[in-house]
């Protein structure tokens, strides 16, 4: 098949679970992978599933994700090791309890209710944490998944589905006809009439190429993982803070190790397609990680990683129709918080391309939002 | 029952006690923790995945087969250890976090 | 580039290394991961310990006390950096933790000496106390005078293994079997290239000899099937060239096929790879004299190539002299010719031994589905396979992303070689098609309680 109602580039979670959800319509997709599926952002990722601390007006999107990542089994086959443990964010500081105090009270008309825990009440429950912190916020419906298993567990249900999915497929040039995007591989070149844009932090320079500049900037996350220990961790655990070194977190997978991230990010190339951890960032995120979890002080890292993912100035995606291009559609540049979002993100994206309407609100993420700033975006 | 290590030489060592899952264990001066736990026993940990006990592998730090626990949930490499006076160890379970 | 030069490894490339370094009045950081100079093969016995030379090394005595000597003269005049583990490294610069704190070391040059551990192929029960690496079993005994076993057996291929076999015997053990995976013609065969050092066929048909004269049963082109036992190995089973069964009972199996370079830090400090066919595996690029393709890099020694101990020593010395004369000092052409001529027959000899001994690829497909092939995180086959089969993992750091194959506390080290073969194999393509697994720091485990230096 090299015509469909729909191509979409990019096969990461957000390309791949659109196509699933698009054949649920009955709506025939081309997902095109330039290297495998779910190899960058969606793959290198934490792992998150997270809804609080979220941009409010995110919300509906997060909880619509919530809802499909409670059903992985029936939407696609397996559980990509989604664990619903929870998640606690920490305050260790005035200024940080006064945020998580805000937000809890915010989120409530979204429909996320979060638990604030202080003192020995805190201990008592979560005697793991650190002395030192003074309060969590706990939101007991997100958890954690494994990103390695996630976007490919769409793109195979997407095939069995009936989307041709092509991975080492890269896009040389993308023209417009009277009715059709002619997307030119080395494969072959594809038509469709209808064409998405989820490219990650690639996204910017196909959305450059249409005439819709936006301000994004690759960077890779400073990811690691210490060796198996008994589990006794169940929550994610991250900490709320505005000092960006501050701001690690951590979960806990069956199998014993415990996995980090945050903090400082290094420089990404989207030429040569590779972030580079910096382990000088490593080394910075340990005292941090040790006061959020005193007990992994005992431990030893035995992996890093990072991954290309783009980041908007403003720390928000670009979602929904192109202002430019009839048929044109984006959902990209998720500034390293799409994982979570991403079966939403798939799920409102097919609603928006069969419907004209995506289900919930999208209106911030609009990339009409760059052209109404003044003078160059970047 | 017999350590797996058998000692063929350099025996007029110092002697070196440990204890080793709440028993004294006579090692010498100059052993690795490995041999240290070797010579007497036929394990230096269980797999965190369950299948079975594990005794090291390569013996020159390159399998990271061998990492210990000590009683109070330290980590130790028992290979590349020399082991010291009054080392506590367990070889069965994963005292973490530290009690 | 500002900084010193900077040896990574202490064995007999890194000590010649050093030692040409100095000679050129440089004072050269030499950087050593365990506590003591020698390496692997002229590993020390820890200080108190009184065995002599002779008794530790055999024939290569001489060898090893003219290196531990060179390394000792160096002790003053190079910036000795023992217990010290490079974990990685980033522009320019290294990495290093000692004593619980990190720092990062800059260097003008970077001699990566690191050496080689045990090539192994997964088979069932591989992981029960009493398995060892041969290269273990030799370390076993030779650091710490003791054996792996009073009834050991070694199973593998590869000159190791008969030397290993040759030293317990002499130390009193009860080799029970040597068992050899390759078929004797393959040495025939491989006689031409083998005989570029003929010294070292010779030794080696003498332990062969030897242990035949003691009784002990050397099997060759066999194939194994387990390692048997209740939480300790008891026996081995295996099939013999003419397909016939046997059980050999045992208290210690020492297991190992040749030896893999170990590449962490060359892939860390970018250096491009290429398969070598020989080999088997993918290998860092240099040119004759040990220059990686990344400016200011070079590799010496077992980690580049696996071509010994002798070998090592002069490649050792002639990264150095390559990396001087990048750095503009006016190294003799005659010295770095003769080097090269020295290198030629060693080189040959590598590819005779991986004639002679070849890695047993076959053995991959033939692993039960329910063997472990990564024993850090306790990977079957059958994992393995499905993560190439049913999710269509192309290459090995796909297949690694789906089923943690490579991806607990070595890093691969022990495993990546074979689980590739099992990739290749299930997959039908050939070794080199499904790639390499990419490095990552830590080299090895960092504690999380690491300080940084300021």
């Amino acid at each position: 098949m090299t015509r469909a109602d729909v191509i979409i580039v990019g096969g990461g979670l957000m390309g791949a679970a659109t196509a699933l959800f698009l054949r649920q319509r009955g709506v025939s997709v081309i997902l095109l992978e330039r290297d495998l599926v779910g190899s960058h952002a969606s793959g290198t990722n934490f792992g998150n599933v997270r809804r609080q601390g979220r941009f409010l007006p995110q919300l509906p999107l997060a909880n619509r994700s919530r809802e499909i990542w409670g059903r992985l089994p029936e939407v696609i086959g397996e559980d990509a090791e989604f664990l619903p443990s929870g998640h606690l964010r920490v305050a260790f500081s005035d200024a940080a309890i006064g945020k998580l105090e805000a937000y809890a009270r915010d989120a409530r008309p979204y429909g996320l209710e979060l638990e604030l825990i202080t003192g020995n009440a805190l201990r008592a429950r979560f005697p793991f944490l650190s002395p030192e912190a003074r309060m969590a916020s706990y939101s007991p419906l997100d958890g954690h998944a494994n990103p390695r298993l996630a976007a490919p567990a769409f793109a195979r249900a997407a095939r069995r589905a009936g989307a041709e999915v092509q991975e080492r497929t890269e896009v040389l040039s993308i023209a417009k006809s009277a009715e059709d995007f002619l997307v030119e591989t080395p494969a072959g070149t594809f038509r469709a009439p209808i064409l998405q844009v989820s490219s990650g932090a690639w996204g910017g320079r196909m959305a450059e190429a249409f005439g819709e500049p936006v301000p994004i900037t690759p960077r890779g996350p400073q990811m690691g993982v210490t060796e198996p220990v008994p589990y006794r961790i169940a929550p994610v655990l991250g900490v709320a803070s505005d000092v960006t070194e501050e701001g690690v977190y951590l979960r806990q997978v069956e199998r014993g190790n415990i996995v980090f991230g945050g903090g400082l990010r290094s420089e990404a190339s989207l030429d040569t397609k590779r972030a580079r951890l910096d382990p000088v960032n490593t080394l910075r995120q340990l005292p941090y990680l040790a006061r959020l979890l005193p007990a992994v002080r005992a431990l030893s890292v035995i992996r890093t990683w990072s991954g290309v993912e783009g980041y908007m100035r403003d720390d928000i995606p670009v979602m929904g129709p192109s202002a430019k291009v009839p048929g044109l559609f984006y959902a990209f540049g998720f500034c390293g918080h799409g994982f979570q979002l991403g079966p939403g993100v798939g799920a409102t994206m097919a609603e928006l391309i069969a419907t004209g309407s995506p289900g919930v609100p999208i209106d911030p993420f609009l990339i009409s939002r760059f052209a109404a700033s003044e003078g160059d975006p970047r | 029952m017999t350590g797996l290590l058998h000692r063929v030489g350099e025996t007029q060592r110092r002697a070196v006690r440990i204890r080793v899952d709440g028993a004294e264990v006579s090692a010498l001066e100059g052993d690795t923790l490995l041999v240290a736990l070797l010579t007497s026993g036929a394990r230096l940990r269980e797999s965190e995945f369950g299948d079975g006990p594990r005794a090291g592998f390569c013996l020159m730090g390159a399998c990271q087969d061998c990492w210990v626990w000590t009683e109070d949930g330290g980590r130790l490499r028992a290979c590349s250890t020399p082991v010291a006076e009054g080392m506590r160890v367990v070889t069965r379970g994963a005292p973490w976090p530290a009690p | 580039m500002a900084g010193p030069v900077i040896v990574v490894g202490a064995g007999p490339a890194g000590i010649r290394a050093a030692e040409r370094l100095v000679e050129a009045g440089l004072r050269p950081v030499l950087i050593e991961e365990s506590a003591r100079d020698g390496g692997q093969i002229y590993r020390r016995q820890p200080e108190g310990f009184t065995r002599p030379h002779e008794a530790l090394y055999g024939s290569e005595a001489a060898k090893a006390r003219a290196l531990h000597a060179a390394a000792e003269a160096l002790r003053p005049r190079v910036d000795w950096r023992p217990e010290t583990l490079v974990w990685a490294a980033r522009d320019n610069a290294l990495l290093v933790n000692a004593a619980g704190r990190s720092e990062s070391l800059p260097y003008a040059a970077l001699i990566l000496a690191t050496g080689a551990t045990d090539r192994v192929m997964p088979l069932p029960g591989w992981t029960l106390p009493g398995v060892t690496t041969l290269g273990g079993a030799q370390i076993a005994l030779k650091a710490q005078a003791c054996t792996i076993g009073a009834r050991p057996v070694f199973l593998g291929t590869g000159p190791l293994l008969y030397l290993v076999a040759w030293q317990y015997l002499k130390a009193g053990a009860a080799v029970q079997a040597v068992l050899d995976t390759s078929p004797f013609m393959k040495r025939v065969e491989a006689l031409p290239w083998m005989l570029a050092r003929p010294g070292l066929v010779v030794r080696g048909w003498t332990y062969t000899r030897d242990l035949q004269k003691a009784g002990v049963r050397i099997a060759t082109g066999i194939m194994p099937v387990a390692i048997e036992g209740d939480d300790r190995a008891a026996a081995v089973r295996w099939r013999d060239a003419t397909g016939q069964d046997h059980r050999t009972e045992c208290d210690a199996v020492g297991i190992g096929y040749g030896l893999r370079s170990e590449t962490q830090l060359a892939d860390l400090a970018r250096c491009a790879f290429a398969f070598d066919a020989g080999a088997r595996q993918w290998l860092p690029v240099a040119d004759e004299d040990g220059r990686a393709g990344v400016p200011g890099v070079y590799l010496a020694g077992d980690g580049a190539q696996v071509r010994g101990a002798d070998a090592a020593e002069l490649a050792g010395r002639l990264a150095a002299c390559a990396a001087l004369r990048d750095l503009g000092t006016a190294v003799d052409e005659i010295e770095m010719v003769t080097l090269r001529r020295r290198l030629a027959p060693m080189t040959r000899f590598r590819r005779g031994l991986e004639r002679a001994f070849p890695w047993p690829a076959n053995l991959a497909a033939a692993l039960p589905d329910e063997a472990l092939v990564c024993r850090c995180e306790a990977i079957t086959a059958g994992t393995l396979r499905r993560a190439g089969g049913e999710y269509g993992a192309p290459e090995v750091n796909r297949a690694k992303a789906f089923s943690r194959t490579g991806m607990g506390r070595c890093q691969g080290r022990m495993c990546g070689l074979a689980a590739a073969e099992v990739l290749a194999a299930a997959r039908g393509e050939p070794i080199e098609a499904v790639g390499r697994l990419r490095g990552a720091a830590p080299v090895k485990p960092l504690p999380v309680a690491t300080e940084a230096a300021p």
